[in-house]
């Protein structure tokens, strides 16, 4: 075990901002593509069911058209 | 033998994806929680650079992350240009935002570990410039291919620009060898003994696993989206159970 208490553990010996800069950056970084990627494949899968839906509703509408 | 195009086909690839990733994100949260631990807990402060050097372990996996993206995403360019398979082009564009994410925390978590070593953020040496670069031909392959309306042009284009661009990734590694840079050298190789104590190479390996099977997950949940996206209109698509709310 190298830290005697948090605080210690917390400035990195001097280096906490160049350290915890580092660490923080890069996890958030990580999180935020993660949570964009959730984003963009939900709006997708929402959009097609509302195109699906449409196609739906306008073939038990007008069933003649049916291609 | 595994019939290998069977999955070429994005219907059969987007069902398999699904149930694959979740499987590596899994792993990524398993190395990363062993890499962390080791890289605080047990790795010792090092006689040089003090607690200053635990950037370390996610600096050097990350640059090794945002090369070896690069080489997969030429590697699905060569398939793609040779089988004309759909699904290559569609990897290579859910590879690309993870490489660029990969080489931009390079750079930052360099800057941030030159600016106490070296006494500066940034300087124009041989490493880091080629390391630039690549994080600008990962930007280049995304805007040129969205720029580009028709997805099977976007590809090809696409492909061109990872083929030619990973002409820059032996240079990166190479380049601590080829010029006097400011860059200190390769801390790991295939061919001497490690340059570092063992508890750190293995915070530093964790880590990169960790890295790696992140970059898997991601590529697979993302290129599901970029399936969907394209294949809109095809029939397996309105009979996916996701589709019938």
């Amino acid at each position: 075990m190298n830290w005697g208490s948090a605080s210690e553990f917390f400035a990195m010996g001097g280096y906490g901002l160049y350290v915890w800069g580092s660490f923080g950056v890069t996890f958030a970084a990580l999180l935020v593509e993660a949570l964009l990627a959730r984003n963009r494949l939900a709006d997708t899968r929402r959009l097609l069911r509302r195109e699906l839906a449409a196609d739906r509703e306008a073939l038990t509408e007008h069933p003649s058209r049916r291609p | 033998m595994i019939n290998w195009f069977k999955f070429a086909s994005p219907a059969s690839f987007y069902p398999l994806a699904g149930k694959l990733w979740p499987w590596f994100a899994a792993l990524a949260t398993a190395f990363c929680a062993a890499g962390l631990w080791i890289s605080f807990f047990v790795a010792p402060t090092d006689f040089q650079q003090g607690e200053g050097y635990r950037i370390i372990f996610i600096h050097v996996p990350a640059s090794w992350m945002s090369m070896f993206i690069y080489c997969v995403m030429a590697f699905w360019a060569v398939i793609g240009i040779t089988f004309n398979t759909r699904l290559s082009g569609m990897m290579c564009a859910a590879l690309a935002p993870t490489g660029a994410l990969f080489a931009f925390l390079s750079l930052w978590t360099g800057a941030l570990w030159g600016k106490p070593m070296w006494g500066t953020w940034w300087v124009w040496d041989a490493r880091l410039t080629s390391e630039l670069i690549l994080f600008f031909l990962y930007l280049g392959y995304i805007a040129l291919t969205s720029a580009i309306d028709d997805p099977r042009r976007a590809d090809k284009a696409g492909a061109i620009v990872a083929l030619v661009g990973v002409v820059n990734v032996p240079i990166i590694y190479f380049s601590v060898k080829w010029w006097n840079t400011l860059h200190q050298g390769a801390s790991v190789s295939l061919t001497k003994a490690p340059s570092m104590a063992t508890t750190m190479l293995w915070g530093m390996l964790l880590m990169a696993l960790a890295f790696w099977m992140y970059s898997i997950a991601m590529s697979l949940y993302r290129v599901r989206a970029i399936i969907l996206e394209r294949e809109h209109h095809a029939g397996w698509v309105a009979e996916l159970p996701e589709m019938q709310r």
